[in-house]
């Protein structure tokens, strides 16, 4: 009988998974996808937002505000890439005025701290391309920016490293409530077998109302939002330093210009309601929709996409994030409906779901737990003398893999090697970023899967993108003749 | 009577030539704008020939195929029996530019040879 | 201080840079190091084993590999230094003039060169989808066409067995005949342009031979499969480039190859701070292929994006050439300078400005027009004076075009001109 059984190994799985290892617990995370990081986590803005956004009172508000906090520490010690560059929301109009003094007084009492309104004149001046129509913004000096990918893989490292085990590429198919000689007890059924478990933590993203109405009566209903964006070459990372949000109006709910954490420049999302939750398509409407939109923000939007990608969100009918142990289904806690600021608050509910589990299981701490993670080193970051040194240790780090973000051979190997290991293409971009840049894998694909699969000793033709299907190569030359 | 269009290839106009054939021999060219392109369209309608580029496998060297091309030109409507043939060759390093794969490939009396250097494996 | 010296060194051991190199040889400059961030010489010709280089060079046909060889064999001969497996990172100015070149590689690590001059000659890499905007998913079998003959060509594997291809680039084009003759069903070429960016002979001949549509005027407008491609949509587009709706076609295939325009790759030049051209994202050179920092120079794709590999082995020895007369410290004075500017029709040209002091006789001037000409005329003044007037019976923008200015007749209309800034254009005329 497992402890603790966490379904998805997103962000919010990630985040419980890590705080949960800190206790003396058999805990188990479910991953339908063959790697941490594959569904919402993965396609979203990246920002780590301040919490004036939501209404005061809800958990929303709650855990953004002590998410952001949480980042701002958890950065250095596990070793992922933040940045505190601070949010703007930007008045297009006189009439924003009203809507800007809202969302500081509502910033204020969510207890965000620093936050200012900024006048056209100072506005202009720390952020020179910023529209010419903004009249004024809302200021917040502690927002910031991630890396959504190494902030999961970081957490889901860091509880692997502290004994929580990780199984992938198994899907649940059907939840049901058991009782046994010490008790109640669920029982999952997956794609990979039965498990039988003390609790069950729900933070299956777009799917957490599906595994929710399996033990409940008191039914959620998640809708997926599709959100699109447009990532640019790093030659426009510059255009802002912070992150500009437009102040939603009569046009519409607006969309972000940002900086990314690693100097791209990011524009979006789109909002759109879809019933698949597996659509991460984009559309020749959102795309032309997001420049035109990103425009507003910005005097100049270069035309220097790299590519374009989608995320869907979950969105509960309630509007807010549903998390607590189910009140009908005692043992079975909820994460769901995590949308934005989903990310920002992932390490605070964490720590609240962390919480309830010690309550209910009465775990002790673990004494032996690891607090600190080391992440892949980034030769592009480091300085000469790092470099040196990462060469002397293996000259493998000399050897030039992603020319565009300058990834070698030996960031790419230490990805597959590590705890939780890249089993993937993606999953080296998403830990090393080879292939995330302006070429966008053109080179460096065909030196990735072969470093890959000799890692994995496999044939290159085992080697996916993504998961089971997403092969790449296909036979020999002249084998269909 | 048999009227054939085709695109001359030899400078970048690129102009639409029609050929007149009767029995297999050139009546008429037209829509060149130069000599080069009658003579081309004349050749392109009675013998067209191509010179075929493409890979053999090869054994112990740095790269697991090499390419080759075929010596001469070879008629066109032979282009894909070449590339067939070459399925069942396989060299073995060390290879070298000119080096012949293979003799009278696909009975077209052309031999294909080598056309990247390949110095092996190193032991 | 730093770790070696040369007196040139060239960034990138492809066609562009080994004929730098034999050039600035054969100026009798020593001092010379090639750093390659492959394993061998020869850069992306090594992957180009179909034929049609070196009609214009050695007067023969050859494949790339073929031709590469020949340039690699005077480089051996000639004793030139060159590393392999290296890659630049960095390039910056030190004091007095000089440059120092900072690289990697598993051997000797991290290290600096310091040297006189410099050429850059990095070439150039393919366009992504993202910069194209095609919508859909992202499963695996998007390759770019470079990618997919890299894997073909060097690894012998195949990337699909059902492929569509978007754009009629040569590479596209190339790559439409390769994929057919290794096995491969090739259902056809859409081109958004209503030309093609391709050669004639290479439509003719890796196309019309294999019965592959070329669906010009067409794009991509969506792609299925969420983890390999299971079909493209593609639709005709109007004169503004944009889909027209009822018109889309449906494609069932397990691979999608892009080959839509090439980028020099300047990331290096642009650190340096050599000026860049907007309209070619290559470096703004003078008369001597020298960019705005003087000893860097630039030649090939990674300067402006080349047909034939031919101009680029001519243009790359001049730049080597110009190179080695900088490193010996020739000096000549700088004459009257002369900008290039180019309008109605022409996009750039290359060198964008001429220095008479150090004009060859002839000085040969490219460029590529921005669309497809039928029966008009090139036209080239200086300081308003007509130079020539050129016919034309077609100019399209996949070919590159020059023009050949001579210095014994730019001096004589100087010497009459009261212009107080000199300037040659180079126009499309009726």
């Amino acid at each position: 009988m497992i402890d603790v059984t966490i379904i998805g190994a997103g962000v919010t799985g990630s985040a419980i998974a890590r705080e949960l290892s800190k206790f003396d617990l058999d805990v188990l995370v479910l991953e339908k996808e063959s790697d941490v990081c594959e569904g919402t986590s993965k396609a979203n803005s990246g920002i780590v937002h301040s919490g004036y956004d939501a209404k005061p009172g809800t958990l929303k508000a709650k855990f953004n505000v002590e998410g952001n906090k949480l980042i701002h520490e958890l950065s250095k010690t596990l070793d992922f890439p933040f940045k505190e560059n601070g949010s703007m929301v930007l008045a297009l109009e006189e009439e924003g005025r009203a809507g800007i003094e809202e969302l500081y007084e509502r910033g204020k009492s969510n207890g965000v701290p620093g936050l200012r309104i900024l006048e056209k004149e100072e506005l202009h001046k720390l952020e020179p391309n910023v529209s010419d129509a903004a009249v004024c913004a809302l200021y917040a000096p502690t927002g910031g920016i991630v890396c959504p990918f190494n902030m999961t893989i970081a957490f889901a490292e860091n509880a692997a490293d502290n004994g929580v085990r990780f199984q992938f590429d198994t899907k649940v198919t059907n939840i049901e409530k058991k009782t046994g000689d010490e008790g109640n007890y669920y029982l999952l059924e997956t794609s990979n077998g039965n498990i039988e478990t003390k609790l069950v933590i729900n933070a299956a993203g777009v799917y957490s109302d599906v595994f929710h109405n399996m033990v409940s009566s008191e039914k959620l209903h998640i809708t997926p939002r599709k959100g699109e964006y447009l990532l640019m070459d790093k030659a426009a990372g510059d255009l802002v330093k912070s992150t500009m949000f437009q102040l939603p109006s009569k046009l519409g709910k607006g969309v972000l210009v940002t900086p990314t954490v690693h100097g791209n420049l990011m524009v979006g999302p789109t909002a759109e309601e879809t019933d698949d939750p597996e659509d991460t398509s984009t559309s020749a409407q959102g795309l032309d929709f997001l420049f035109a939109k990103g425009s507003m923000s910005v005097n100049s939007l270069p035309r220097l996409t790299i590519t374009s990608f989608a995320g869907l969100r979950a969105h509960e009918d309630g509007g807010d994030f549903v998390i607590g142990e189910v009140k009908d289904a005692p043992g079975f806690i909820d994460a769901a409906g995590i949308e934005s600021p989903g990310l920002t608050a992932a390490p605070a509910i964490g720590a609240y779901v962390a919480g309830i589990v010690k309550e209910l299981l009465g775990a002790s701490e673990k004494k032996e737990f690891i607090g600190t993670r080391k992440g892949i080193p980034s030769m592009a970051l480091a300085t000469p003398e790092e470099r040196a040194e990462l060469i002397a240790s293996d000259p493998s780090y000399a050897h030039v893999i992603c020319r565009c973000e300058l990834v070698t051979e030996g960031e790419i190997k230490n990805a597959i090697n590590r705890t939780l290991g890249a089993r993937t293409v993606d999953g080296i971009k998403r830990r090393t970023r080879a292939g995330m840049g302006r070429c966008q894998t053109g080179f460096c694909l065909a030196r990735t899967i072969p470093l890959l699969a000799e890692a994995l000793g496999v044939d290159e033709e085992e080697i996916v993108k993504s998961g089971n299907g997403a092969y790449y190569i296909e036979g020999r030359i002249k084998d269909s003749l | 009577m048999e009227t054939r269009e085709l695109t001359c290839i030899r400078c970048p106009i690129g102009c639409h030539i029609t050929v007149e054939l009767e029995n297999g021999e050139v009546k008429s060219v037209t829509g060149n704008s130069c000599p080069r392109g009658e003579e081309y369209a004349s050749n392109e309608v009675t013998h067209p020939v191509r010179t075929v580029t493409s890979l053999v496998r090869l054994k112990n060297g740095k790269r697991p195929v090499v390419s080759v091309k075929t010596q001469s030109d070879v008629p066109k409507e032979k282009m894909m029996d070449v590339v067939k043939a070459l399925k069942e060759v396989e060299l073995t390093a060390p290879v070298k530019i000119g080096d012949i794969a293979a003799e009278n490939i696909a009975g077209t009396g052309v031999n294909i040879i080598v056309t990247s250097n390949d110095e092996g494996e190193s032991v | 201080m730093a770790d070696k010296k040369a007196d040139l060194i060239i960034i990138g051991g492809g066609p562009a840079g080994l004929a730098a190199a034999a050039s600035a040889r054969k100026e009798g400059l020593q001092d010379i190091l090639i750093l390659e961030r492959d394993t061998r010489l020869g850069g992306i010709l090594n992957q180009c084993i179909h034929n049609g280089f070196g009609l214009h060079t050695f007067k023969e046909e050859l494949t790339g590999p073929e031709y590469a060889a020949r340039f690699i064999k005077q480089i051996e001969d000639e004793k030139i230094p060159y590393m392999l497996d290296t890659m630049v990172v960095d390039i910056a100015e030190a004091g007095g003039g000089d440059k120092i070149v900072t690289a990697m590689n598993p051997k000797e690590g991290l290290f600096t060169v310091q040297a006189s001059a410099v050429i850059l000659a990095m070439g150039c890499r393919e366009r992504p989808r993202g910069a194209l905007n095609i919508p859909g998913y992202r499963p695996a079998g998007i390759y770019s066409a470079g990618t997919a003959q890299y894997y073909v060509n060097i690894e012998g594997r195949m990337p699909g067995k059902k492929v569509v291809i978007l754009g009629s680039g040569d590479i596209g084009l190339i790559m439409a005949r390769r994929m057919t003759y290794e096995g491969a069903k090739v259902l056809c070429v859409a081109e958004l342009q209503p030309y093609s960016g391709g050669l004639k002979r290479n439509i003719v001949q890796c196309l019309d031979d294999f019965d592959i549509p070329l669906l010009l005027s067409h794009t991509v407008v969506d792609i299925k499969g969420k983890k390999r491609v299971e079909g493209v949509t593609i639709a005709e587009v109007d004169a503004n480039r944009k889909p027209i709706p009822g018109t889309e076609v449906f494609y069932e295939c397990d691979t999608l190859l892009l080959s839509c325009g090439l980028i020099p790759e300047n990331e290096l030049s642009g650190k340096l701070g050599v000026k860049m051209n907007p309209v070619t994202n290559g470096a703004f050179v003078n008369e001597s292929l020298e960019t705005s920092i003087p000893g860097v120079f630039a030649c090939g794709n990674v300067l402006h994006v080349h047909d034939l590999v031919d101009y680029v082995s001519g243009e790359a020895a001049t730049a080597g050439k110009n190179a080695a007369a900088y490193v010996q410290g020739e000096k000549k004075p700088a004459g009257t300078v002369i900008k290039i500017k180019t309008e109605n029709g022409v996009r750039y040209s290359v060198p964008s400005v001429v220095r008479t002091g150090l004009m060859p006789d002839t000085l040969t001037v490219r460029f590529r027009v921005g669309n497809e000409y039928r029966d008009t005329n090139l036209a080239v003044y200086l300081d308003g004076k007509q130079l020539m007037k050129l016919p034309k019976r077609v100019m399209a923008p996949g070919e590159m075009e020059q023009i050949i200015l001579v210095k014994s007749k730019v001096e004589e209309i100087l010497k009459t001109s009261d212009a107080s800034e000199h300037e040659v254009v180079i126009r499309v005329e009726d």
